[in-house]
C-alpha cells in the first residue's frame, strides 16, 4: 500500500463522517500468493478431515474432535496468531481473517476451533506473563493442550460482569480458592485449561487460568443443543478449586478488560467465519438448483429461485467486502503500532479496540446474513432441504447460534450506538460538528446539483447522504433523551441498523470500485450489479428505520422537518433490481457455484 | 540421491470449461488452476522417498509464469527447490518430454516421479516418453513403491487387478491415486517455501508434431431413466439393457 494511502486510514467509527478512498480498502483480490496457499491448506483440511466426518462429529464420537484439533495443530492451523517465539507461526491480522473465513463452513468443528484458538488462547497471548506464555502457548499451538473460555454463568449471560463465581486468597497467600458455576462452556467436555473469570473480594472481576485436573473441578453433562451438536458445551463446577496465585491472568480487578477486548476480536472473527460459511452453502444451493427438475425444467430457471440465489450472493458479497475492509483497517493499525514500538499483543488489543464498532457491526451483519442464506438454502432444496440426507439441514441449524454467542445481536446493536456516543462525548470521534451542519442544512433549501457521473457515483452519493440521515436521527435522539437515550432501546436499534446498512453498502461500493479500477468495468460487471441492488435496498431500509425512530420521539413541525430531511437524504431512483438479480443468478448457475 | 518430480498446472476439475473464440484453446476467463491432482501423489511419493533414502527433491514444471504457483505448492509441501522451464506456447507431449528429459539429465536425477496423467489433455504419455528419452526404466500407474538399493519393486494397477513389477534404478514412476495420501502443505511449510528458490529458464525448443485443430465439448449425456423401484422392474431393466443399451 502506498504511503499516501496509509495516511488516509480512518479511525474506528469514522466511516460515518468521512469518506474512504477505494484504493485503501483490502479486497479479496489483494490476497497474496502465500495467503492463498494458506487458504488452500485450510480448505483442504476442511474438505478432507471435517466434511467426511460431520455425522461422527455431531454424534460427539469420543476423542474425535480432540484428535482433529491435534491434526489441525500439526498442520499449523492452531498457531497462526501465536508468535514464533511461543511456538507459533505469527501471521498478520489479514492472514488470520482469511484463515477464519476458510474455517467458516466447518460446522461444529469450526466452533471448537474458534473457541480454542480465539477466546481460549488469546487471553494468555495478550495478557499473560512471560512465564504463562512460555508455559501454555507452545502447547496450545500444537493442540497438546485444549482450552475453553468461561465467562457465562447461570445467572449472568449478557450481564457478564455480574458473575457470582468467587476467588479467595488462601491464608498463606499462595493460592486462590475458586467457587462457582460456569454455563454453556464450549470445549467444556475436554478442555485441559480454562480461562475463567471470578470475583476477588466480592467485586474485583479477575481472570484466572485453571487446569482442569485441579481438585474440586467437575464437568456437567453435554447440553442437548439445537445445532452445532458436535461442539462440546457444558456447565462446569468449581468447588473449592485451588490454583496457585501465579495463575491469575492480568491484574486483579481488571478482568473486564480481558473479557471485552477478547470479545472484540471474537466478534470480528465470527463475521469472517459466517461469511466463509455462506459462500460454500450458496454453492450447494446453486448446484441443487441446476440439478433438480420440476415442470420439465431445472428449478434454477424459475425467477423465484433466481431471486433467492442472487439475494444470498449479494448479501454474502457485501459481507465479504465489509469484513475484509475491517480486517484491512485493523491490520494496518496493528502494523503502525508495532512500527511505533508497541509489542505485538498490545498493538493487537489497541487496534481491535479502535475498530470495536466495526467488529460489532460485522458480528451482527455476518450472523444475520448467514441465517438468511441457510434459510434460503433449505428453501431451494424444498423437502430435501428438510432431510438429513442433504447438507442444507445441518447448515440451517448450525447457523443459529451465531446470533447468540459472542454477545447477542441485541447487545451488539446497543453497543454500536453506545460506543459512538461515548467516543463523541470524549472527543475521540467528532460526530457533533457534522451533526450540527446537518441541522443547518435541514433548514436551508436543498440544492439541485448535477447528477454525479461515473461508475457507482450515484450510489456513492447516496451513501454520503445516508450518513447524514443517520447523523440527523442519532443527533436529534441524543438531544431529546440526553443521558437517558439508553432507555430507548428500540430507537437505538433503529439507529444501529441505519449505521450497519451504511457500513455495508459503502463497503460494497469500495470493493467494486477498487476491483474495477484495476480490472476494468467489464470485469466488474457482476460486482456492479450486486452493489446496485444492495445500495438501492439499503436506502429504503435506512429510510424506514429512520422513520420508525423519529416518529417515536418527535412531533408536529419538528417531526415534519425530520421526515423531510430523511426523504431528502435517502432519495434514490428505483433500480431494476429484478433484472440485476437475474443476471447475478444466471452467472452462478452457469458457473455452478458462488463465483464472486 | 537426486529425486525429480515433474508437475503440471491444470484447470481445477470443478471449473466449467468453455472453448475459446479461436476454437482451439480454452477460454481462460474465470478458470482457476491447481496442481494436477495425480502430481500430488507424485510429490508425496518423492518426499517419502527422500525421507527413506535421503537426498534432495527438485520439482520441474514446463509452462508459463503461472506454473510457479504449482511449483510453490510443491515447495510448501516439502520439495527442496524448483525449476520452471518457461514456455507460453502449446506444445505436444513429445516436445514436453524432450525438454523435461534434458532438464532431468542436467539435474542428474535418478528417480523421477510423474502423475500418471495430466487432467487437462489426458494424454497419459509424458512420463513414459521421458523415461524412453532418458533410457530409464519406467513403471506406470503405480499404486505402491519400494526402493532398496538399486532395486525397485512396485505394484501397478491393471484391468481388474494389480501387477507386481521389479526393476532397477534409474527409474521413472508415474503415480496413480492410492499410491499414498498426499500431505497438506503445512502453514510452516508454506512460510519455509518463501525462502526456497525457483530457477527460471527458457524450455529447450523442440518441434511439435501434433497440432490442435479444433476443440469441442463432449455431447450432452442423455438423461438417465428410472425403470421402477422394486424387483418387478428387473425384467424391463434387462430388456432395456439388452435391446436399447445393447450392453448385455
Ligand atoms: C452453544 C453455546 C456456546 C457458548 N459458548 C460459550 C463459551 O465458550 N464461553 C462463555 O463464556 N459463554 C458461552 N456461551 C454463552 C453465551 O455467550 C450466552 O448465552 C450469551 O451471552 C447470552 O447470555 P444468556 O444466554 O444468559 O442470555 P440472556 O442474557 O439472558 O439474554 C436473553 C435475551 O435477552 C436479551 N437481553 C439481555 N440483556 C439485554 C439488554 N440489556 N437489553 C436488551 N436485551 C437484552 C438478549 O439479547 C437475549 O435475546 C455459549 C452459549 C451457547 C448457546
Amino acid at each position: 500500500m502506498a504511503e499516501e494511502n496509509k495516511a488516509e486510514a480512518l479511525k474506528g467509527g469514522e466511516f460515518l463522517i468521512k469518506e474512504t478512498n477505494p484504493e485503501t480498502v483490502f479486497i479479496p483480490e489483494d490476497i497474496n500468493e502465500e495467503q492463498k496457499l494458506m487458504a488452500d491448506t485450510v480448505r483442504e483440511f476442511v474438505e478432507k478431515e471435517i466434511m467426511p466426518r460431520l455425522d461422527a462429529i455431531d454424534k460427539q464420537e469420543p476423542g474425535l474432535t480432540t484428535s482433529l484439533l491435534e491434526k489441525a495443530g500439526e498442520t499449523g492451523l492452531l498457531s497462526t496468531s501465536i508468535p514464533e517465539e511461543y511456538g507459533g507461526i505469527g501471521q498478520d491480522f489479514n492472514t488470520n481473517t482469511i484463515i477464519a473465513m476458510e474455517m467458516g463452513p466447518s460446522h461444529s468443528f469450526g466452533v471448537s476451533y474458534a473457541a480454542h484458538t480465539g477466546i481460549g488462547t488469546l487471553p494468555i497471548l495478550y495478557y499473560g506473563t512471560e512465564e504463562q506464555k512460555q508455559k501454555y502457548l507452545p502447547k496450545l499451538a500444537t493442540g497438546e493442550l485444549k482450552s475453553a473460555y468461561c465467562l457465562t454463568e447461570p445467572t449472568s449471560g449478557s450481564d457478564a460482569l455480574s458473575a457470582k463465581t468467587t476467588a479467595k486468597l488462601s491464608d498463606d497467600g499462595k493460592y486462590y480458592i475458586l467457587n462457582g458455576q460456569k454455563m454453556w462452556i464450549t470445549n467444556g467436555g475436554f478442555a485441559d485449561i480454562l480461562i475463567t473469570f471470578a470475583q476477588v473480594d466480592g467485586d474485583k472481576f479477575t481472570a484466572f487460568i485453571i487446569p482442569t485436573d485441579s481438585e474440586g473441578f467437575t464437568r456437567g453433562e453435554e447440553e442437548n443443543k439445537l445445532g452445532i451438536k458436535g461442539s462440546s458445551t457444558r456447565a462446569l463446577f468449581l468447588d473449592n478449586v485451588k490454583v496457585p496465585k501465579e495463575n491469575v491472568l492480568g491484574e486483579i480487578g481488571k478482568g473486564h478488560y480481558i473479557a471485552f477486548n477478547i470479545l472484540n476480536i471474537g466478534r470480528f472473527k465470527l463475521g469472517a467465519m459466517t461469511t466463509g460459511g455462506a459462500k460454500r452453502f450458496i454453492s450447494v444451493a446453486v448446484q441443487y438448483a441446476n440439478e433438480r427438475k420440476q415442470f420439465g425444467k431445472t428449478i434454477g430457471s424459475f425467477g423465484a429461485i433466481k431471486h433467492k440465489l442472487a439475494e444470498m450472493a449479494i448479501r454474502t458479497f457485501v459481507s465479504e467486502a465489509a469484513i475484509l475492509r475491517t480486517s484491512g483497517l485493523i491490520n494496518q493499525r496493528v502494523e503502525e503500532l508495532k512500527a511505533q514500538g508497541e509489542s505485538y499483543s498490545s498493538a493487537l488489543i489497541k487496534a481491535a479496540e479502535e475498530y470495536a464498532i466495526e467488529s460489532s457491526i460485522m458480528k451482527v451483519f455476518g450472523s444475520e446474513m448467514l441465517d438468511y442464506v441457510v434459510d434460503e438454502v433449505v428453501q431451494v432444496h424444498g423437502g430435501y432441504g428438510y432431510s438429513e440426507e442433504y447438507p442444507a439441514a445441518r447448515a440451517y441449524r448450525d447457523s443459529r447460534i451465531n446470533r447468540i454467542f459472542e454477545g447477542t445481536n441485541e447487545i451488539n446493536r446497543l453497543l454500536v450506538v453506545d460506543m459512538l456516543v461515548k467516543r463523541s462525548m470524549k472527543g475521540r470521534l467528532d460526530l457533533m460538528t457534522p451533526a450540527m451542519g446537518i441541522q443547518k442544512e435541514l433548514l436551508s433549501i436543498p440544492s439541485f446539483g448535477e447528477e454525479p457521473e461515473g461508475l457507482l457515483a450515484k450510489e456513492m452519493e447516496a451513501v454520503r447522504k445516508a450518513k447524514k440521515a443517520a447523523l440527523m436521527v442519532a443527533g436529534s435522539a441524543v438531544q431529546k433523551f440526553m443521558q437517558k437515550l439508553g432507555e430507548q432501546q428500540e430507537i437505538i436499534m433503529n439507529i444501529t441498523d441505519m449505521v450497519i446498512e451504511i457500513f455495508a453498502a459503502e463497503s460494497a461500493i469500495l470493493r467494486t470500485l477498487k476491483f474495477a479500477n484495476k480490472n476494468g468495468e467489464a470485469a466488474a460487471k457482476y460486482f456492479v450489479d450486486m452493489t446496485k441492488v444492495y445500495v438501492s435496498e439499503a436506502l429504503e431500509k435506512i429510510n424506514l428505520y429512520g422513520k420508525h425512530a423519529v416518529s417515536a420521539f418527535a412531533e408536529g413541525d419538528e417531526l415534519k422537518v425530520l421526515l423531510l430531511g430523511l426523504k431528502r437524504f435517502t432519495k434514490f431512483d428505483p433500480v431494476n433490481v429484478i433484472k440485476l438479480r437475474r443476471e447475478v443468478a444466471d452467472k452462478m448457475l452457469e458457473e455452478n457455484k458462488y463465483c464472486f | 540421491m537426486k529425486i525429480a518430480v515433474c508437475v503440471s498446472h491444470v484447470p481445477d476439475t470443478a471449473t466449467r470449461i468453455k472453448v475459446g473464440d479461436d476454437g482451439k484453446t480454452i477460454d481462460q476467463t474465470g478458470v482457476t488452476y491447481v496442481v494436477n491432482p495425480y502430481d500430488e501423489f507424485a510429490i508425496e511419493e518423492a518426499l517419502k522417498t527422500k525421507e527413506a533414502l535421503g537426498g534432495e527433491v527438485v520439482a520441474i514444471s514446463l509452462g508459463g509464469d503461472q506454473n510457479k504457483e504449482t511449483i510453490r505448492k510443491a515447495l510448501a509441501m516439502g520439495v527442496d527447490s524448483g525449476v520452471l522451464l518457461k514456455d507460453d506456447s502449446q506444445r505436444d507431449s513429445l516436445s514436453v518430454a524432450k525438454a523435461l528429459a534434458e532438464e532431468i539429465k542436467a539435474q542428474g536425477a535418478e528417480i523421477v516421479f510423474f502423475g500418471k496423467q495430466s487432467v487437462d489433455y489426458d494424454n497419459s504419455i509424458v512420463g513414459q516418453l521421458t523415461a524412453e528419452l532418458l533410457g530409464y526404466n519406467s513403471v506406470t500407474v503405480a499404486v505402491s513403491l519400494k526402493i532398496e538399493g538399486d532395486k525397485v519393486v512396485a505394484e501397478r494397477e491393471i484391468e481388474g487387478g494389480k501387477e507386481v513389477v521389479e526393476t532397477t534404478l534409474p527409474v521413472v514412476i508415474t503415480a496413480q491415486k492410492g499410491l499414498n495420501e498426499p500431505r497438506y502443505a503445512s502453514l510452516k511449510g508454506i512460510m519455509a517455501a518463501k525462502r526456497k528458490t525457483i530457477e527460471e529458464k527458457p524450455a529447450a525448443e523442440f518441434e511439435s508434431k501434433v497440432e490442435v485443430i479444433r476443440m469441442k465439448k463432449p455431447p450432452e449425456k442423455a438423461p438417465g431413466k428410472i425403470v421402477g423401484t422394486d424387483a418387478s422392474a428387473a425384467a424391463e431393466l434387462v430388456r432395456l439393457l439388452r435391446e436399447e443399451a445393447k450392453v448385455i
